[in-house]
């Protein structure tokens, strides 16, 4: 990526919002484990040796951190459409319980072929749990926050009936049998369980960042996502394209399920999620929607949930405070109004020569509404330019025509 | 199906209907109420998880399911606060502020559940709130059965919602609060302060969205556990727009919700009951199909989600 001075102001100071929305958060957290009596040293100190203290808990971190760079990577692509998918928690079930029967059903088939028939079944699945809200989203004006909060508890209680009548292992368990050898992920390092789907994971987003900055449809997504009434007068299909933005969400949701059911499980197990689609949404806002911030932002969560695993054993302290930590994070990275407080106060501290410089600087940015967006529909649109222009071009001659 | 059929009209299923739609009115006329002043207001599932545990905490602590009451409106207020504080003073779009407010108070409140009672998943029985058997009602045949006998926030629901309707539509209040729904630039220019009255618009909705929490742990049941709004304040939400922006609509649609769900409960008891998990499908599944068909012919205030002093930077993220 070409980056002029400009930009990687932008980008440092994207990075500085996300920082100090994790800071603030954790500060809260702090603040509500010395109200409730425990000591936050031993309580952090626990989290960070769970998450970072030896091989066996970085392991786990990154181990975490998989399923939530799909996540994560879902709920930012969405984002870009101007779309918010709160429904990964549901997609990556139906996904998981497809990519397990198909798994099931192709026991003599060899790995290679055995593993992408499982994956395909469970993006497709995805695809589709993503598909109707996103359908619906565009033809009727149903929203999507509402729709896809619906379909999680829908996609819970439909995988739990199905394993539960028709594909139940044996035992107290509500769980299908475990899957042939030959569809599971092989180890990437031994005796870690951290398989091959880190590095899906790692092309798909490379993937996801290459359609978003170079593609005739990533630009539809984000011009859509800027402004749809614009993007239908753009010739932009915004009905289907919307559709389409859900269903690929879906179908990368989906795939959290699928590696979590090939690489760790080996076997569907019902409710097996400790939420990796609700902190999704938090990997999604920190990385600031942007494809590669999705990798350092599912570590971050990724430490945050082995780490609290730790704390709940060793320090005796719930791990649902991290789910509250999230929240919090979600708030205050989602607050512009944050960081123009946190800069009006620098400013009140330097020259006044500066305060103009950065008055004008505020401005230029409100005007362009977000900056990271703007600057990144500038740069796609300057790599479709010709497609843009031409078809632009051809919308308006037609308008005219008509009248 | 025609057992089903003879379960919907069986009165029982009816009164329980009644009692099942109270959270969800409440939170679906808070909703009607903050997105009348503008706000969209996704956090009503907080709102709810807020006020059934503040509910149920006060009321172990000091044995008055009153008090519970009390504090479940006070902690809504309080959760209405945060939502301005973010949505309006830190411009953060309302949506994802609201869904933040959800994770949190859903993190909050379980995290709170264990440090409180310790294990997991529900809290010990509390006194619950008293039922009310109405005189007079309660004598008359059908309607006494329905109506006879509830916790006092049935009556409240039943009550609020065409007085939410005088206060919005007939008093000069209810004229700011949509005209700033409407045209906040308007409203500003007569001179009614729109940030304060939406900050207070968001503490009351909070309070009548803690009562339906207060209503689902203490009304129904008698003590918190995990999760216990399982997506009702999106439900009400959806019964909001269902609604029209309305006090009474949000009430009629959220009885059709409540409805299905006291269905699906009865149907779980009949001799041959269907697969329990496809029909606690149902409510979920209506949400949805009510949703998808309401929101064509629904006009929302026309400023909803906007935020005022009007900021162009405020996107998405």
């Amino acid at each position: 990526m070409l980056e002029g001075t400009g930009t990687s102001r932008a980008w440092l100071r994207e990075l500085a919002v996300a920082l100090v929305a994790i800071a603030l958060a954790l500060l809260a957290g702090a603040l509500l484990l010395a109200l409730a009596g425990y000591s936050v040293r031993d309580a952090y100190w626990s989290l960070f040796q769970g998450a970072f203290g030896n091989i066996y808990s970085l392991a786990d971190t990154f181990l975490n951190a998989i399923p939530l760079m799909f996540t994560g990577l879902a709920v930012a692509f969405a984002f870009r459409g101007g779309l918010f998918n709160i429904g990964t928690e549901g997609q990556l079930y139906v996904a998981a319980l497809a990519t397990a029967i198909t798994a099931l059903a192709v026991p003599s088939w060899p790995p290679v072929l055995a593993i992408a028939a499982a994956l395909a079944a469970g993006a497709a699945a995805g695809a589709a749990w993503g598909f109707v809200p996103g359908l619906l989203k565009a033809r009727t004006g149903a929203h999507e926050v509402i729709t896809t909060i619906m379909l999680n508890y829908v996609a819970i209680l439909l995988t739990t009936h199905l394993v539960k009548t028709r594909f139940k292992a044996p035992g107290p368990v509500d769980q299908t049998a475990l899957i042939p050898a030959a569809a599971r992920l092989p180890e990437l390092v031994p005796t870690t369980r951290l398989t091959w789907a880190i590095v899906i994971a790692v092309v798909l987003i490379a993937l996801v960042d290459w359609i978003l900055r170079r593609s005739a449809w990533g630009l539809d997504v984000e011009l859509i996502g800027q402004n749809p009434s614009a993007a239908a007068y753009a010739g932009v299909p915004v009905t289907s394209r919307t559709a389409c933005i859900m269903a690929a969400s879906g179908a990368i949701a989906g795939l959290a399920g699928s590696t979590i059911v090939l690489g760790v499980l080996h076997r569907f197990i019902t409710n097996f999620s400790p939420g990796y689609g609700f902190t999704g949404i938090a990997v999604a806002l920190v990385a600031r929607t942007r494809p590669w911030g999705v990798v350092p932002a599912a570590l971050l969560f990724g430490a945050l949930q082995a780490g609290g695993l730790s704390m709940q054993l060793f320090a005796r302290i719930p791990a649902d405070l991290l789910t509250a930590v999230q929240g919090l994070v979600i708030l205050f990275v989602a607050a512009p109004g944050l960081v123009a407080i946190v800069r009006r106060r620098r400013r009140a501290r330097t020259p006044a020569a500066h305060e103009a410089h950065e008055a004008n600087e505020t401005c230029v940015a409100h005007e362009t509404r977000d900056a990271h967006e703007a600057r990144d529909a500038h740069e796609t649109r300057e790599a479709h330019e010709t497609r843009n222009a031409h078809e632009a071009h051809e919308t308006v001659r037609k308008r005219g025509a008509n009248r | 199906m025609s057992d089903a059929w003879e379960v919907i009209f069986q009165i029982n299923t009816l009164t329980a209907a009644l009692r099942l739609a109270t959270p969800i009115a409440l939170a679906a006329m808070a909703g009607t109420l903050s997105e009348r002043a503008g706000v969209i207001n996704i956090g009503l599932e907080g709102k709810l998880l807020a006020g059934a545990f503040a509910a149920v905490y006060v009321t172990y602590v000091t044995g008055a399911p009153w008090l519970g009451v009390l504090a479940a409106m006070a902690a809504g207020m309080l959760v209405g606060l945060l939502l301005g504080l973010f949505a309006i003073r830190l411009r953060a779009d309302h949506v994802v502020a609201g869904v933040g407010i959800n994770i949190l108070l859903l993190g909050l409140t379980t995290w709170l559940l264990q440090v409180v009672w310790g294990g997991r998943g529900t809290s010990p029985a509390v006194t619950s709130l008293p039922r009310w058997s109405i005189p007079v009602l309660r004598d008359i045949p059908v309607v006494g059965e329905l109506l006879g006998s509830h916790s006092p926030l049935v009556y409240f629901t039943l009550l609020a919602a065409p007085a939410l309707w005088l206060v919005l539509f007939r008093t000069p209040a209810g004229l700011r609060v949509r005209l700033i729904g409407e045209h906040p630039e308007a409203a500003d220019t007569v001179g009614i302060a729109v940030n304060r009255t939406q900050y207070l618009t968001l503490m009351a909705a909070g309070a009548l969205a803690a009562l339906g929490g207060a209503q689902l742990s203490l009304g129904d049941l008698a003590w918190f556990s995990q999760n216990m709004s399982a997506g009702r304040g999106y439900m009400a939400l959806a019964a909001n727009v269902f609604g029209q922006w309305n006090p009474v609509g949000s009430l009629l649609a959220s009885l059709l919700f409540a409805l299905t769900d006291a269905v699906q409960m009865r149907i779980q008891t009949l001799p041959n009951p269907w697969p329990a998990e496809l029909v606690q499908m149902l409510p979920y599944l209506l949400t949805i199909l009510v949703l998808s068909g309401a929101v064509r012919r629904s006009r929302p205030p026309a400023a909803l989600g906007r935020h005022y002093p009007p900021d162009h930077g405020a996107g998405a993220l």
